[in-house]
């Protein structure tokens, strides 16, 4: 397992070495600064050096770095890398240089607790938050035996994830829908790949230990005489494409590809019934992600037609079509229309938004800030180049689009019901909300 | 990118100067407050600017280690973790002093804060001198048995620390039966914690086996789902050291499994994964093969949403198991096409991936997409673009005619890398299909001028040679480069020497004055050995027989197949054990990359679905073997094992895949496009250096 954990700031300099093991040599650090933060020729995330792995994630401005020694598991330490940034995000706000640099002790407390002899140990923040405090995270637990049983039980339970002794005076629970829709479209206008990510996050502020059960419109639980004859993750069973997948929408249902949970939920229950069960931490969380490839919804149809006249001017005419009801509205609706290197001078007018050329990025920037549903708004725009000596293809990257539209899933996937269990027999306020944004949207010219 | 910082450090005696006044100004701040300072107030923000200056200033603090240890038994629990971080930090480096903070970890070993307890016995074990180690046997044994889950598992892995600082003493103990005995802990945690610590040991330990039986294994994973996500990898990695005696029980395991599929942890999906595809060796019925493999297929997919580093694993493991499993990624070939922004890894890997899954039903959309990859800015990637499309040529016969078409109109662009790349590839699309495409001759020799890199040099000159007498000014094409003789490369040279003897045999006329001038030039003025002696043979071969050289020089070839992609069947196995691990990153034979690592073979049982590739260390059941106890068995066991390295060692290099993977800068990515000089297809030196010897893996 993890023979240390190193961080660095981007200069290269060793902000943080905890080892684990004795083969994890202080030399090591000077090993990784030169062979991979001023080795600009290195693209992969791993280096093995002799028996030493260097794994690394950069994240803001420092490096992340786990050191292994032989075949460790690499989907762990990466896994785990990525569970210390989002640690140190819930302690300091953000993991950066300067949260590195002001927390020292801090960092170094929890590298010793959630690691033993590199083994990852709990890394549920709020246990942690039981015992290891800063000035921002206080605990109201004094350093007394029965009180540090208290923290040891949690920490070792079934339920690491949730202290026992939550209270809220109004039990509330809040579900954030967020859909990443993904599309590539080839130049002819076909669609090459749309699918959906999806992640349910859920803010719970319930009181005690509350049983929770989530119902979604999954079409396996829906509609389970059909789920038997058609296993989840088959996007190639075209043959009987056209009349299961009428069915399907009439039942207004989807189908998940596959889903991925929490440690909270019951993972055996879903297993065998589709039942999303389980207790959830308190405050915010990632309940589940999905991912959904029929049936997709593209909010925004966009046609680009972009002419080389000669080698010396582009003329683009970009059209933009939002496909969802006429009563939503997206925001923040960013596209970038790429421009050839040698643009000398740009000229463009919009029915809708503001466009900028943005010469650093080689891109036309259009936005608009409010597009009302079934509205459509064109841009067109003329580039001068230079003429170059040496010349060269453009490579005519893909235009891509950005935007996040409430109350809309590109999936179609609805929250059914969300039913709250506790011994205490409150009553519970539950809200829902959708969102769906573009994740990579890309359109090829 | 990255700025380059040269040593900041100031002249050396100032430095030294400031150092001194630093360690006096914090050793008088740690020494200060008083009997007035109740809190410790003062001692916790100096700690707190020694624990901050350990890393960041070399290790100047090491002069303050009395004073530490000195703060160490202060009733305050955060002064107390920060002593113990010091301690574990310096310990090595002056022993002497760190003996005295022995006794105060002793005494918190019995503390009756179990928090406390914890802390001691884990820090006393970081601690890499013998008296520590020594003093850590006895309590060690009572804390395996503290009420407290959370002091139990520390002792856990308590004992797999001792077992790295002194594995003879622990042998010699009864703490490994003890460890043992722990798996029957009503505490998951405490259970996962134990088996961790139990798999560790084993790994390093060449005398202890670790066997778990059907009764273990099943209670195992009926405590996964009250484990963190942690405990629940070790528990599966824990379960490879069972061995199903029966179709049914391994059956029953996997699908109990299964659920853990969905976690949103990779590493448990991958360790499951692992699992499964390893119980599957032991399940009999087709109908339950394909229901497992239908249920591994979506997790791995559903890493792609993941950070790119754990795209990039479940991508290379997705290759492996793809080779095992060819059922399983049924997926549409579309998840795996290339995001825009993908870092470079993940395109690379993602393109192998595409070119493995590729079929006459689904290559129109590939290659639309690879020749939108033709057109990025990355000229690494987009040289892999080009040579997939070439490579699903060859593998896809009825599809060859449309990737020829696809590369001529790549080549029309004219982009000079593109060019190169492409002549190359189709000199391998004319050796594989001979006399089919030869009309694209013509399109191909236009382009010419614009190569300038030796191997696509040396495929134009393999063209120009091997079809001499098609093309009208083939003489003229070979003159132009004989000119420069003497200025190229050996493997243009070598193509130059074979294309001007296939013109010669072909066009005698043409070629008899090309010809002597050319031998003599390779057998008298050249150092290189290979030229020279080809040189020779073509010489003695036209002047004994001009129609046996002919038969020779111009003969049928066997033609090529697809690069090989595949791994062997030994390496294959091994690395499907191993999912999720490192070494599916380099998809190399493990032992290769990591020396130490435990070798990990399928064991033999009545369920096994078929014999081990070869049985462990055991010879060959064609050798003869010696009684018992006779030297003659080692002899043969020896070269059987260095065989093996041979072969693993060759096929490593072979393989172009691996080359492939190079994606580090330098050299190396330049070596990767050497795919074969002048027919020799097998092995090149391109590996020779670091990555053969395992030695240095630029990845």
């Amino acid at each position: 397992m993890l023979s240390g954990i190193l961080i660095f700031n981007q200069k290269g300099e060793n902000l943080i070495f905890r080892a684990f093991r004795s083969d994890c040599r202080p030399r090591l650090a000077d090993i990784f600064r030169i062979q991979v933060i001023s080795n600009p020729h290195v693209r992969s995330p791993i280096l093995t050096l002799g028996s030493t792995t260097f794994s690394h994630v950069k994240h803001e401005n420092i490096y992340l770095v786990a050191v292994t020694k032989s075949n460790a598991n690499a989907a762990l330490v990466f896994e785990f890398l990525y569970r210390l940034i989002m640690l140190g995000k819930s302690y300091f706000g953000k993991l950066d240089e300067e949260a590195v640099k002001n927390n020292f002790v801090l960092i170094y407390e929890l590298l010793d607790e959630i690691l033993d002899f590199g083994y990852p140990q709990n890394t549920e923040t709020d246990t942690l938050k039981m015992y290891i405090t800063t000035e921002g995270v206080k605990s109201a637990i004094a350093n007394n035996p029965t009180d540090s049983s208290k923290i040891t039980q949690q920490a070792t339970g079934a339920l690491s994830w949730r202290r026992s002794d939550v209270k809220y005076r109004k039990n509330e629970a809040f579900v954030d829908v967020i859909e990443d829709v993904n599309l590539l479209m080839s130049a002819t206008g076909n669609i090459l790949r749309a699918d959906v990510n999806g992640q349910i996050v859920m803010r719970a502020y319930l009181s005690g230990t509350p049983e929770c059960k989530f119902g979604l419109n999954d079409r396996l639980l829906l509609d389970p005489a059909q789920a038997s004859d058609t296993t989840p993750g088959r996007a190639t069973n075209n043959n009987a494409g056209g009349k299961s997948k009428a069915r399907r929408a009439a039942a207004g249902s989807v189908t998940l590809e596959d889903c991925q949970f929490h440690q909270c939920v019951k993972l055996g229950r879903f297993d065998t019934d589709r039942i999303i069960s389980f207790v959830p931490p308190d405050g915010e969380f990632e309940l589940m992600r999905y991912r959904a490839t029929e049936n997709v919804n593209l909010p925004f149809k966009v046609r680009p037609i972009v002419r080389e006249i000669g080698t010396t001017k582009v003329e683009y005419s970009v059209a933009i079509r939002a496909n969802y009801d006429s009563k939503l509205f997206a925001t923040n609706v960013v596209l970038r229309i790429p421009t050839p290197l040698n643009t000398a001078k740009m000229t463009e007018r919009t029915s809708q938004g503001r466009a900028k050329y943005e010469p650093e990025q080689n891109n036309i920037v259009w936005k608009i800030a409010r597009f009302s549903g079934q509205s459509e708004y064109v841009l067109n725009a003329e580039a001068i180049l230079t003429t170059m000596t040496h010349q060269k293809a453009w490579s005519r990257p893909p235009l891509s689009l950005s935007f996040s539209l409430l109350m809309f899933t590109s999936s179609g996937l609805l929250v059914r019901y969300l039913k709250v269990f506790e011994k205490s027999n409150y009553s519970s306020v539950k809200w829902v909300r959708y969102m769906t944004r573009a994740g990579s949207y890309e359109i090829r010219f | 990118m990255f700025l380059y910082i040269t040593p900041y450090a100031p002249p050396y005696g100032s430095r030294l100067q400031t150092i001194q006044g630093k360690v006096a100004e914090l050793r008088q701040e740690l020494n200060s407050g008083g009997k007035k300072d109740k809190n410790y107030s003062a001692k916790k923000i100096a700690l707190k600017k020694i624990v901050a200056n350990m890393t960041m200033s070399n290790n100047d603090m090491i002069a303050l280690f009395p004073d530490v240890i000195g703060c160490m038994n202060l009733p305050s629990l955060e002064i107390k973790k920060m002593c113990f971080l010091f301690l574990v930090n310096y310990s090595r480096m002056k022993p002497e002093i760190a003996l005295k903070a022995l006794p105060i970890l002793v005494d918190d070993m019995a503390d009756n804060n179990p928090l406390v307890r914890a802390l001691a016995v884990r820090t006393i074990s970081y601690v890499h001198v013998r008296e520590f180690v020594e003093a850590t046997f006895q309590p060690v044994k009572r804390l395996m048995q503290d009420n407290d889950p959370y002091v139990r598992k520390t002792a856990a892995f308590c004992v797999a620390k001792l077992y790295e600082h002194d594995k003879k003493m622990v042998e010699n103990s009864d703490l490994i039966d003890r460890l043992n005995r722990m798996l029957k802990d009503e505490n998951p945690t405490v259970v996962s914690s134990v088996l961790a610590s139990l798999v560790d040991i084993w790994g390093r330990s060449e005398s202890i086996s670790l066997t778990i039986d059907y009764v273990s294994a099943s209670k195992l994973v009926s405590i996964l789902p009250d484990c963190s996500e942690w405990g629940q990898t070790y528990i599966l990695e824990a379960l490879m050291s069972y061995v199903p005696q029966d179709c049914a029980e391994a059956l029953l395991l996997a699908e109990r499994i299964a659920p853990r599929l969905s976690h949103s942890n990779s590493a448990v999906v991958l360790t499951s994964c692992r699992v499964i595809l390893y119980l599957m060796n032991y399940i009999a019925g087709e109908k339950h093969i394909t229901s497992l493999c239908k249920k591994l297929s979506p997790p791995l997919v559903t890493l792609l949403s993941k950070p790119p580093e754990v795209q990039y694993l479940a991508l290379r493991n997705a290759i492996l198991i793809l080779q095992k499993r060819p059922e399983v990624l049924r997926n549409d070939i579309r998840v795996f096409f290339c995001n825009y922004n993908d870092p470079i890894y993940v395109k690379v890997t993602k393109l192998e991936l595409m070119f493995m899954l590729t079929t006459k039903e689904n290559i129109s959309v590939v290659l639309a997409e690879l020749r939108e990859y033709a057109t990025e800015i990355d000229v690494h990637f987009v040289r892999k673009a080009v040579r997939a499309i070439g490579k699903l040529a060859i593998k896809i016969e009825s599809a060859a005619k449309q990737c020829i078409e696809t590369l001529l109109e790549l080549v029309d662009a004219k982009i000079p890398y593109i060019v190169q790349e492409a002549t190359v590839v189709i000199r391998n699309i004319f050796r594989k299909y001979p006399n089919q495409y030869e009309s694209i001759i013509s399109h191909v020799i236009r382009n010419i001028d614009d190569l300038d890199e030796p191997e696509a040099k040396a495929a134009v000159i393999w063209i120009i040679g091997q079809y001499a007498d098609r093309i009208d000014n083939s003489d003229g094409l070979l003159q132009d480069y004989l000119a420069t003789f003497h200025d190229e490369t050996v493997e243009v040279q070598l193509a130059l020497l074979t294309a001007t003897v296939k013109l010669f045999i072909q066009r005698p006329t043409k070629g008899q004055q090309l010809v002597p001038q050319v031998l003599k030039w390779c057998t008298e003025e050249t150092d290189d050995p290979d030229l020279r002696d080809r040189g020779y043979m073509y010489w003695r071969l036209l002047s004994t027989d001009p129609a046996t050289a002919k038969q020779v020089v111009m003969g049928q070839k066997p033609p090529i197949t697809a690069e090989s992609e595949k791994l062997d069947p030994r390496t294959l196995e091994e690395l499907c054990l191993n999912v999720g691990t490192l070494a599916t990153v380099y998809l190399k034979p493990i032992h290769q990359v990591f020396r130490a690592a435990r070798p990990r073979r399928l064991m033999p049982s009545p369920a096994l679905q078929r014999e081990p590739v070869t049985p462990i260390n055991g010879p060959p059941p064609s050798l003869p073997t010696g009684p018992g106890g006779n030297p003659t068995i080692t002899g043969p066991n020896n070269m059987n094992e260095a065989a093996d390295a041979a072969d693993a060692y060759f096929s490593g290099i072979g393989s172009q895949q691996m080359a492939s993977m190079n994606i580090g800068g330098g050299n190396a990515s330049q070596s990767q496009y050497v795919v074969n000089q002048n027919q020799q297809s097998a092995y090149q030196p391109q590996l020779a250096g670091g990555v053969a010897t395992g030695e240095l893996l630029l990845l």
